[in-house]
């Protein structure tokens, strides 16, 4: 299996993501200006401050050239991941509800935060248990997701919470402590915090590998060094 | 000819920008002064205004967050 990891201008998460990657499978940048995904298996588009946050996170980033290629491949069921500012940027493409606020405190945030697992149906989350909870950190201004009072019943009712924010360590005002959400076919995910930054124990916790390793295979037993 | 775009954090979302600005008058010695809501302004020179509407739900501003007013020059 063959991970991409998109790079626009401003990234500053896709090394980490690559190395993340790689832990389970074979990992390569894909340049935002590309028009074509290489053929990988799994896309993921990681965190930072594409077009430096200009205008809000994420609104020019997503007509990149390569973002067309990622919603084709999204819409053919291909297993996408986006981490913090990727997230961002896949809200405002429309492949994930809701959108991201200023943080509450409007306060950059920096905190190892637990996140608990909602949904296990996701290429993203098959390697973890149902309410397993999972040490990740986040690092954030713009986390505060949120959506209208009908699009939350629709995605409470479709399942489509994929990360919460343990109870009372919602560090940003994101309604229902949603950390993360998944589209209607569950294949691509969004989440604030950054999985690929918790991949060795040397750090703190590697809870982020099985994010990676889920998509290797449903199921797939974490390789933890 | 010039347009001015405004643009607003949407009724009923909370605006922290909004609410920090407004705790900060009374120390400066303001008073009788509420719901301050911070937006952004965007001035361009356009020469067919029909399609900034498009422009703005598309790129300047989004629709689930923000509302957002185009203002042209009168007559």
């Amino acid at each position: 299996m063959r991970i991409g990891v998109v790079r626009f201008p401003g990234s500053c998460d896709e090394a980490d993501a690559i190395a993340a990657a790689s832990a389970v499978a074979e990992a390569e940048l894909l340049w935002h200006g590309r028009t074509d995904l290489d053929g990988v298996d799994a896309v993921v588009v990681p965190g930072g401050f594409s077009y430096g946050d200009y205008l809000r996170p994420g609104a020019i980033a997503r007509y990149s050239p390569v973002m067309t290629a990622v919603a084709a491949f999204a819409a053919d069921g291909g297993p996408v991941l986006g981490i913090c500012n990727g997230f961002q940027v896949l809200c405002e493409a429309g492949l994930l509800p809701g959108a991201l606020l200023p943080n509450n405190s409007l306060r950059f945030i920096c905190r190892q935060v637990d996140l608990t697992v909602e949904r296990t149906t996701t290429p993203w989350t098959a390697a973890c248990e149902a309410g397993e909870q999972l040490s990740i950190p986040s690092k954030h201004a713009n986390g505060r997701w949120y959506a209208d009072d009908q699009t939350l019943a629709q995605i409470e009712a479709n399942g489509q919470v994929v990360f919460r924010y343990a109870p009372g360590q919602n560090p940003n005002g994101s309604l229902a402590d949603i950390a993360g959400v998944c589209s209607e076919q569950g294949n691509v995910v969004g989440l604030m915090p950054h999985p690929e930054h918790a991949v060795d124990l040397l750090t703190g916790s590697a809870d982020g590998l099985k994010l990676f390793a889920s998509v290797l295979e449903e199921g797939a037993s974490v390789p933890i060094s | 000819m010039k347009a001015r775009i405004l643009i607003r954090p949407k009724q009923g979302i909370l605006d922290p920008q909004g609410q920090t600005v407004e705790r900060a008058l009374p120390a400066l010695g303001f008073s009788g002064i509420s719901e301050v809501s911070v937006g952004r302004l965007v001035e361009l020179e356009v020469d067919e205004p029909a399609q900034l509407e498009d422009l703005c739900e598309r790129l300047l501003a989004n629709p689930l967050i923000e509302d957002f007013e185009i203002q042209l020059p009168e007559g």
